[in-house]
């Protein structure tokens, strides 16, 4: 049964960045919960937005073309901002520049034949199907209304949003319309939604527009006031604006 | 490293359990998991784990498809591609697998639901199961598994309400319930407005609702291992996230803390195997080929073989290394990659003017449910389908990026998405229907001409379709559901019906079935009843691969209890006689 070789406890991590510094547990290793050899100081943080102004990613006639499409799709009104207030074309930006736009997690390997629609994504990856659909797009609105996407008025252009969003709107360059459109506005919905670290959802204003509170942590108190209001303003990863003296 | 006794292939639900069972009977044991060491504080931390962008959208704890997939069709008269992003379901990798960011949705199938053929021949005789539908009893029954929910229940602590103790009916829980020993180990957990208000009007409409039963902590908790877990939060942060209280159960806070400890166990990381190698008989495994973090290839020996991973590795891994008869849906014979099934779900939304929901707190199993029309609860005559699902709201935290609830006829963008959001969010209740899929001759597993993953295998081709007692069953369960929602005195309802073919592109369960399916004989079935290989019987495969067809139950309670089942038969009868522990 138990065998003279493996009588000692040790976990064997091999290889990559990740676990590189967790190595051999040694034997006579203390208790779990002291781990030696996987301090706390490699918990996995997220990367926030680099804050600093201006586009990593869009080229001068993409950010346009992603501001006005923003502008639309999630527009500052009497409710309050809209997409682009939020600093939506920036996190689009910011992903698209990160490993989210180099498609660290889609499977990219050919052939990529067009499917059925359950059978879903069949682009490349995030940044490539960006690059290419603004070009169409601008191409799709020059020939047909002659100017860029981001130069036309607004009824035109939600006319033309409209039209990726059914598909009707052939573009050329084997761009499908509506699956650049769905990746449009989920990465819209994601500017506008997620928390402020990423660089969209300025001053949590998206989940003040809905109510929602946040990372709040612990919600034991209200469970079961049914039908109250929460008592409480919304919290980020990274505080609040008012944790700090500015 | 020389033989270990057993060396277990994935490291999740299966792979802990069995590990415990096994170290704790003084096997020496390898688990070897592709993925890196998780844990608490340094992989969901609460400081960082409230991050739907993150983990949700990015995948960050999810399997990563940039390395290995499966490719997909809904027939075979279609080329099958890759699923290029996740989206239908949501694997895991690394340490705890899914078991770190599943709901904690903790059911045991119904008695009956262990003997769908047999059982509805006989109520509703020959013509209740079409020929293609290729459903099969489990070769084990509800009694001889239930000790073993019971011992899974009280390692992850549920918090529920018993609805039947040995044969007699409990007020407040579930009366279809098959019996159980004893009371759940937890109370159920406090509950939130919108499953009160499903349960008020279920009530009404005579139906018998009841707490859902939740790996998520209602109060502090010590499990028989001696593993402490935290009272939950109620943070909503649950579905699809780690939890960074200790307040849902998973390997890393029920087994990890025990076992690690153990001298007799070993985890090897970032290593994933790729092969389990046989002898030239075809008829032993002598261990397994791997490639570890540096990419190099190595081999492990081994006594015995465990496949622990994801179902949809663990059939790979059968269909590339060789073991079993590779299933033909023409010929209907072999038996590796047959009888692939999964859930389906429709839903409800129920839309208030004057009522306050708060839908993000939340829990992952924190619910009010009818069972009234699952499995067999209800009479099947004249409605041209078999199975059921259960029904119910469940506030798993309506997370913002995700959870749009806008009534019919409100665009998906502009002026008017954003007015309907803004007044919708916090006054929607959405009801779920959670279904059964039987399985059919043409929905199968096998491997793909075409592509490879980052090793160069063939990617795993799934074949699924939803079949007519699928729709007929999800619509019937849909239209029970919009019975209760009319009756909640909201403004407007809006049923959502799951029409049309199966599609991997939006998020349903990661409730994936069957492919090396356990049975009573070697011709129909993969594994034999304790989840040995017919064909080589040093290797066991755990997992959801095993059921015959999937039954309208979340599967990870049934996949434990089997995992205990099969790790006593491997104890007090193949540790003794190594051996098949069937004979056909």
């Amino acid at each position: 049964m138990p065998t003279d070789h493996l009588t000692r406890r040790r976990i064997l991590a091999s290889g990559t960045a990740l676990s590189s510094g967790i190595a051999l547990l040694s034997a006579k290793a203390q208790p779990f919960t002291t781990y030696p050899n996987i301090p706390t100081d490699q918990a996995d943080r997220p990367v926030p937005a680099d804050p600093l102004q201006g586009y990593l990613f869009f080229t001068p006639t993409e950010a346009l073309f992603v501001e006005a499409a923003v502008s639309r799709l999630i527009p500052k009104d009497g409710l309050g901002p809209g997409a682009l207030e939020c600093g939506v074309a920036v996190f689009i930006d910011r992903q698209l520049a990160g490993p989210y736009g180099q498609g660290d997690h889609f499977y990219l390997k050919g052939p990529s034949p067009n499917g059925e629609a359950t059978q879903g994504w069949q682009m490349p990856k995030p940044a490539d199907v960006y690059r290419a659909a603004i070009t169409e797009v601008n191409r799709y609105t020059n020939d047909a209304h002659g100017g860029d996407f981001a130069r036309l008025a607004v009824d035109r252009q939600d006319e033309i949003l409209k039209s990726l969003e059914s598909g009707s709107a052939k573009l050329k360059g084997g761009i499908d319309s509506k699956a650049f459109f769905t990746l449009l506005l989920q990465n819209t919905m994601e500017g506008f939604f997620a928390d402020p670290l990423y660089g969209g959802n300025r001053e949590m204003a998206g989940w003040k527009l809905i109510g929602f509170p946040g990372a709040r942590y612990n919600n034991r108190p209200f469970v079961t006031q049914h039908g109250q209001a929460y008592p409480l303003p919304p919290v980020s990863l990274n505080g609040r604006p008012d944790w700090t003296r500015s | 490293m020389a033989n270990p006794d057993v060396v277990l292939v994935g490291f999740g639900w299966t792979g802990a359990i069995m590990a415990e069972r096994l170290t704790a009977a003084g096997l020496n044991v390898l688990a070897i998991e592709r993925g890196g060491w998780r844990d608490t504080p340094n992989t969901f931390a609460t400081t960082f784990d409230q991050d739907e962008l993150r983990y949700m959208w990015r995948h960050h704890q999810f399997e990563n498809v940039a390395h290995d997939t499966l490719t997909f069709r809904n027939n075979a008269g279609q080329v099958a591609l890759p699923m290029r992003r996740l989206g239908s379901f949501l694997p895991g990798t690394g340490v705890g697998g899914a078991g770190i960011h599943w709901n904690g949705q903790v059911w045991r199938y119904l008695p009956t639901d262990f003997a769908v053929r047999s059982h509805n021949l006989k109520r509703y005789g020959a013509s209740a199961i079409p020929p293609d539908m290729t459903v099969q009893d489990f070769p084990v029954t509800y009694d001889e598994l239930e000790p073993h929910y019971d011992t899974f229940e009280y390692l992850c602590g549920i918090s529920g309400k018993a609805g039947n103790l040995n044969g007699k009916i409990q007020p407040g829980g579930n009366p279809f319930e098959g019996w159980r020993s004893r009371e759940y180990p937890n109370p159920p957990l406090d509950m939130t407005y919108g499953p009160t208000l499903f349960a008020s009007a279920a009530t009404e409409a005579g139906y018998h609702p009841f707490v859902h039963p939740a790996a998520n902590m209602s109060r502090a908790y010590t499990n028989p291992l001696g593993a402490q877990l935290g009272e939950c939060t109620y943070c909503g942060f649950c579905e699809k996230f780690g939890c960074g209280n200790y307040s849902k159960a998973s390997p890393q806070t029920t087994i990890l803390p025990i076992l690690m400890r153990r001298p007799n166990f070993t985890l090897l990381t970032n290593c994933e195997v790729t092969k389990i190698e046989l002898d030239p008989g075809k008829t032993r495994a002598t261990g397994v080929i791997y490639v570890d973090g540096k990419g190099q290839t190595q081999f492990q020996g081994a006594e015995v073989v465990m496949l622990t991973a994801y179902i949809l590795h663990n059939v790979r891994l059968l269909l590339t290394s060789s073991i079993g008869k590779p299933y033909d849906p023409k010929a209907g014979t072999g038996v590796i990659g047959k009888n692939y099934a999964y859930q389906i779900t429709s839903s409800v939304n129920v839309f208030y003017d004057d009522k306050i929901i708060n839908p993000f707190i939340g829990a992952g199993a924190l619910g009010m449910i009818i069972d009234d029309f699952n499995g067999d609860n209800f009479d099947h005559s004249g409605l041209g389908f078999i199975g059921g699902g259960y029904i119910g709201v469940v506030n798993t935290g309506a997370r913002p990026i995700e959870t749009h609830p806008t009534p019919d006829g409100v665009p998906a963008w502009g002026s008017a998405w954003k007015k309907s959001i803004a007044e919708n969010y916090l006054k929607t209740v959405s009801i779920a229907t959670h279904g059964a899929v039987m399985s059919h001759r043409g929905n199968y597993l096998d491997l793909d001409p075409t592509y490879t993953d980052t090793y160069g295998r063939p990617l795993l081709r799934m074949t699924f379709d939803f079949t007519d007692n699928e729709h007929r069953m999800s619509d019937y369960l849909t239209d029970r559901a919009t019975d209760v929602a009319k009756r909640m005195g909201a403004r407007e309802v809006q049923a959502k019906k799951r029409a049309g073919s199966y599609s991997v592109v939006p998020y349903q369960t990661t409730h994936n079935t069957g492919g090396a399916i356990m049975g009573d004989n070697p011709k129909t079935s993969a594994v034999n009843r304790y989840l040995q290989s017919w064909d080589v019987s040093n290797v066991f495969v755990q997992g959801a691969s095993a059921y015959p067809q999937n039954a309208g139950y979340n599967p990870t309670a049934t996949l434990a209890a089997l995992a205990y089942w099969s790790a006593d038969a491997f104890l007090n009868h193949y540790q003794k006689s190594p051996g098949p522990l069937v004979h056909a």
